[in-house]
């Protein structure tokens, strides 16, 4: 029914011609540069052994990709923090 | 001298058999003198897609191995005098011919032709590097599906390095109505995508499967869509400039009733 409403007010967005074209732009991105999964899953660990000496992850949650945008591809990193460390915090947190 | 194109795809079961078949056909029925190679090897197709599974006496391998003269090799077509194919070996493997062969090969065979017009075998492995190794353009065939537009783009790139540039794109087996829906993605959505050039779309269409069974080919059936896409790209081929034609217009039940009774 939703899907009925998206379509008849235009707002197309999530129908699956859109889906499947935002999943084959990102897989693309990722097909294109030639970045591996071993790839990306190194640069995970190194991330997150350099990040954890400031503050506490969530290395389960984190996520990292490639996105692409008016012929740029950015490297897109999301990284939960659990929190910060002691030493790093200020005086009056 | 003619030229070779390679019709090829990445994903199997797209329409590479089906549009090479019509292409040599419309190429044929326009006076040009086209010379069809079949190179899935293992794997062979286009002698009943053309309807000319009874004829074959000598195949690739013969003629790549030299057990043959690629002349004695070639069966005619029963339509288009000037239309040929040469079969692929079906007890064979892709590895029975090397590129440099395939290369030789098409080079011999070109000098006699317009056209040379070489069916791709699916995937990425040695077939495809034959079927590319003697042309100078390719034709990409897709679906408007995420999987076959995918590898669609890994062998445009493939075929870049191996200095085939500028391949044109076929979009095959096109719904209008479910693009209308949003439930298919557009021609314009994957030409953006693949930054390509279209050399044309087929619809979906059940005469493509009418036509193969009989061992026909449906660019010869003037009442159908389909035949009228392959049509079209057969001229864009010979370098005519050819709108591309507007199917969603045609595929509404008020178009279909003016189509009947004359008016269109
Ligand atoms: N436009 C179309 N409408 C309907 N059916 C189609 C269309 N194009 C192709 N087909 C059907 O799809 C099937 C696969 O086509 P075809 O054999 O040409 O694909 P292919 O890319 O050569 O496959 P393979 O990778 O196995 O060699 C066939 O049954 C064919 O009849
Ligand atoms: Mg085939």
């Amino acid at each position: 029914m939703l899907d009925f409403i998206n379509r008849i007010f235009g707002r197309e967005n999530h129908s699956s011609r859109n889906v499947a074209k935002e999943r084959l732009r990102l897989v693309l991105v990722h097909d294109r540069a030639g970045v591996s999964p071993e790839l990306l899953q190194a640069l995970k660990a190194e991330l997150i052994q350099v990040i954890s000496n400031y503050m506490e992850i969530d290395e389960q949650a984190l996520e990292v990709s490639l996105d692409s945008s008016e012929n740029q591809v950015a490297l897109v990193a999301n990284i939960p923090v659990k929190r910060m460390k002691r030493r790093f915090q200020t005086e009056s947190a | 001298m003619g030229e070779v194109i390679v019709v090829t795809s990445g994903k199997g079961g797209v329409g590479k058999t089906t549009t090479t078949a019509n292409l040599g056909a419309g190429l044929a029925s326009l006076g040009s003198r086209v010379c069809l190679i079949d190179a899935d090897i293992g794997l062979r197709n286009l002698d009943v897609v053309m309807g000319l599974e009874n004829r074959i006496v000598y195949d690739l391998v013969d003629v790549t191995s030299g057990n043959c003269h690629f002349r004695k090799a070639l069966i005619k077509d029963k339509r288009f005098e000037n239309l040929f194919l040469l079969p692929a070996a079906q007890t064979k493997d892709k590895t029975a011919v090397s590129p440099e062969q395939m290369k030789t090969l098409c080079e011999e065979i070109k000098d006699e032709f317009d056209y040379v017009i070489v069916d791709c075998p699916a995937g990425i492995e040695q077939g495809f590097r034959n079927a590319i190794a003697g042309a100078n353009q390719a034709v990409v065939v897709t679906t408007p599906e995420v999987s076959a537009v995918r590898d669609a783009d890994r062998i445009i790139g493939l075929l870049e390095k191996e200095d085939l540039r500028e391949p044109k794109l076929v979009i095959n087996r096109m719904r209008f109505q479910m693009v209308k829906h949003g439930d298919m993605m557009s021609i314009d959505d994957i030409i953006e995508i693949l930054a390509v050039d279209l050399l044309g779309v087929v619809p979906e269409d059940e005469l493509v499967v009418v036509s193969t069974n009989r061992g026909e080919m449906v660019v010869m059936n003037n009442a159908s869509r389909s035949g009228q896409a392959y049509r079209n790209i057969v001229r864009r081929i010979k370098g005519e400039e050819v709108p591309m034609m507007d199917l969603e217009e045609n595929s509404g039940l008020f178009n279909r009733l003016r189509r009947m009774i004359g008016l269109k």
